[in-house]
């Protein structure tokens, strides 16, 4: 009767220790949140809603606005996804359709060690090598030939300079590249076999296996994947901060040097004279973060809907 | 005929671009590890493990820097891994169908992706600016809240591939819950587990963004964990962005060094995986 007493006892500990930690997950995200209202709120209160669209940014006559950074981390993510998105479906379907099973593991292992490498070293190698590369062979031939264009020409313009906001896109695609196409291989093979085979058997190419099946049936997913690279894209720090050249003006072509949120704290959060300076760095990260925030809820829902349906 | 000549046309235009999506791919990991190794390997020599970081324009090593980040990724191995272990363990023991538990695993999957800068604002908020000054054990701090989501997000999915059968034997011989997940449970997912420390502790060594705020930077030895310290991301950060050639060389040597850390984790980490898959 005792030693029962004693396991209930155990039990009871043991379970409330672990519901504790668990409620420290929530815990950090509330601190996360609170911090971060708390430490913005002296310059939203001081700019208000023009905070988040006046451009200025100037420390010596205390003028901030987000408009800039925000504009710079929207655009090399979208740089980023723009080539990111159809690289990693490209290693997804190889992995997935093509390539022979001895071949699968050590593949993909690779592709995943891209994404184990530190931003620090994207950035060290962007500065040194990349953006050398871009600003002699690459930048040159954009502005030669999308340049001319009338229209999107405006967007290549301006001299090539290797650090800038195409730069960091491209920067950004290679890193998120292993998290969408880990997530897409992922879901691609959630796809029944049968349904693969059997189009198979009415005679379609793996081409048209892929766009007519197991897209189709695997769409939830591959949006969340996407979704969940864009999160990645959206805060990534280091790699950002040594090629885009750290401008707080907004150029329209995106040869040209730009800022993000997040390269912008990394930038001047240390060297910040004044609550209103440091403040307003703040109010940009509490931005960063809903974003951020946003866009990864939607991509995990994605997946636990995709979940439960495969569960079901 | 013409249909059947475009359908072919297509598939090889697609398996094409595949392949050239793959290689593209692996260019990249190829380019990045070389021109780490060619500019990183000059720098390797025992100076750069017995020297301090110098001041511009004289020689000098990284070795308050790697102590730094030594010390604090321990900390934060210590203080993270038991804290994600006991809440990994709510969720895959204690929590099957509960809200709450729910509600935990959906933070967790948010703070796994969330911007690194975004916990180094939280730590600065929370301890730097109370405490009045930078410190490593803010720096400690942050990389702790880091790795808390990763080994959570193991440590469950391990539990979980442990057989039920295994659990109701121990509970069938009379052992109470909490024994069976402690004697039971834990040594059925071991390795599963380490794999998930090890992922976490290869996450958090070239962590930058969240030291920048709460550990800053020294130049000189410091074994005062309440004052700034050294680290290496932070100073291949700040030598790389400098003009002087003898630390940008500095920078491409704890590059290198952080880079070859980093993999041989992951590639213990997967084989540590393979192994204890294959096993069961």
């Amino acid at each position: 009767m005792s030693a029962a007493r004693h396991g209930a006892f155990g039990d009871m500990a043991f379970h409330t220790l672990t519901f504790v930690f668990a409620l420290l997950v929530l815990v950090v995200l509330g601190g996360v949140i609170l911090s971060l209202i708390s430490g913005a709120l002296p310059a939203l209160e001081h700019f208000g809603f023009g905070f988040l669209v006046a451009e200025a940014w100037n420390p010596v006559t205390e003028k901030f606005g987000a408009l800039a950074p925000i504009y710079g981390t929207l655009v090399t993510s979208a740089i980023a996804m723009l080539i990111g998105i159809p690289v990693a479906f490209g290693v997804a379907l190889f992995i997935t359709e093509l390539c022979p099973n001895w071949l699968k593991r050590p593949l993909s292992t690779m592709i995943e060690l891209l994404a184990a490498i530190p931003s620090i070293i994207y950035g060290i190698w962007g500065l040194f090598v990349l953006a050398p590369f871009v600003q002699e062979h690459i930048e040159p031939f954009l502005i030669g030939t999308l340049g001319a264009v009338p229209g999107i020409g405006m967007l290549f313009a301006g001299p090539p300079l290797g650090i800038g906001v195409l730069t960091a896109g491209f920067i950004l695609a290679v890193m998120v590249l292993p998290f969408i196409s880990s997530i897409m291989r992922d879901v691609f093979e959630t796809v029944p076999a049968v349904l693969r085979e059997s189009t198979y058997a009415l005679g379609a190419t793996t081409a048209e296996v892929v766009w007519q099946v197991v897209l189709p049936y695997a769409r939830v997913g591959v949006f969340g994947g996407i979704l969940l690279g864009l999160g990645r894209a959206l805060g990534e720090t280091m790699a950002v901060t040594f090629v885009i050249g750290n401008s707080h003006h907004i150029h329209v072509s995106i040869l040209q040097p730009g800022t993000t949120i997040s390269a912008a704290l990394a930038n001047e959060f240390t060297e910040a004279v004044g609550d209103l300076y440091l403040s307003s760095l703040i109010a940009l990260g509490l931005i960063l973060f809903v974003i951020t925030f946003i866009v990864l809820a939607l991509a995990k829902l994605l997946l636990i809907r995709l979940e439960r349906q495969a569960g079901g | 005929m013409q249909l059947y000549a475009r359908r072919r046309l297509t598939n090889w235009l697609v398996i094409g671009l595949s392949v050239l999506a793959t290689g593209f791919g692996l260019l990249w990991l190829v380019l990045v590890l070389s021109t780490l190794l060619i500019n990183g390997i000059g720098a390797i020599g025992p100076s750069l493990f017995t020297e301090m970081t110098p001041p511009p324009g004289s020689s000098g090593g990284l070795l308050n820097a790697i102590a730094g980040s030594l010390a604090m990724t321990a900390i934060a191995t210590l203080v993270g891994t038991p804290t994600g272990i006991l809440a990994g363990t709510f969720l895959a023991e204690y929590s099957r169908g509960s809200r709450f538990g729910e509600v935990v695993r959906f933070v967790n999957d948010i703070l796994l992706s969330a911007p690194s800068i975004i916990i180094g604002l939280f730590v600065y908020e929370a301890m730097v600016v109370r405490m009045g000054h930078f410190s490593a054990w803010a720096g400690a701090m942050a990389l702790a809240i880091i790795t808390v989501p990763v080994v959570v997000r193991t440590t469950e999915d391990m539990l979980r591939l442990v057989p039920t059968a295994l659990r109701e034997a121990a509970a069938a011989l009379g052992a109470p819950k909490w024994k069976v997940i402690v004697m039971v449970t834990y040594r059925a997912a071991a390795q599963g587990m380490m794999t998930g420390m090890l992922l976490a502790v290869a996450r958090i060594s070239g962590e930058t963004a969240p030291l920048l705020f709460t550990a800053l930077n020294n130049q000189f030895w410091s074994s005062d964990l309440n004052g700034p310290m050294a680290n290496l991301p932070v100073v291949i950060f700040q030598f790389a962005m400098s003009p002087y050639a003898d630390w940008q060389v500095l920078a491409w040597g704890g590059a290198l060094l952080i880079t070859a850390t980093i993999l041989v984790l992951n590639i213990t980490a997967r084989v540590l995986a393979a192994w204890s898959s294959f096993k069961q």
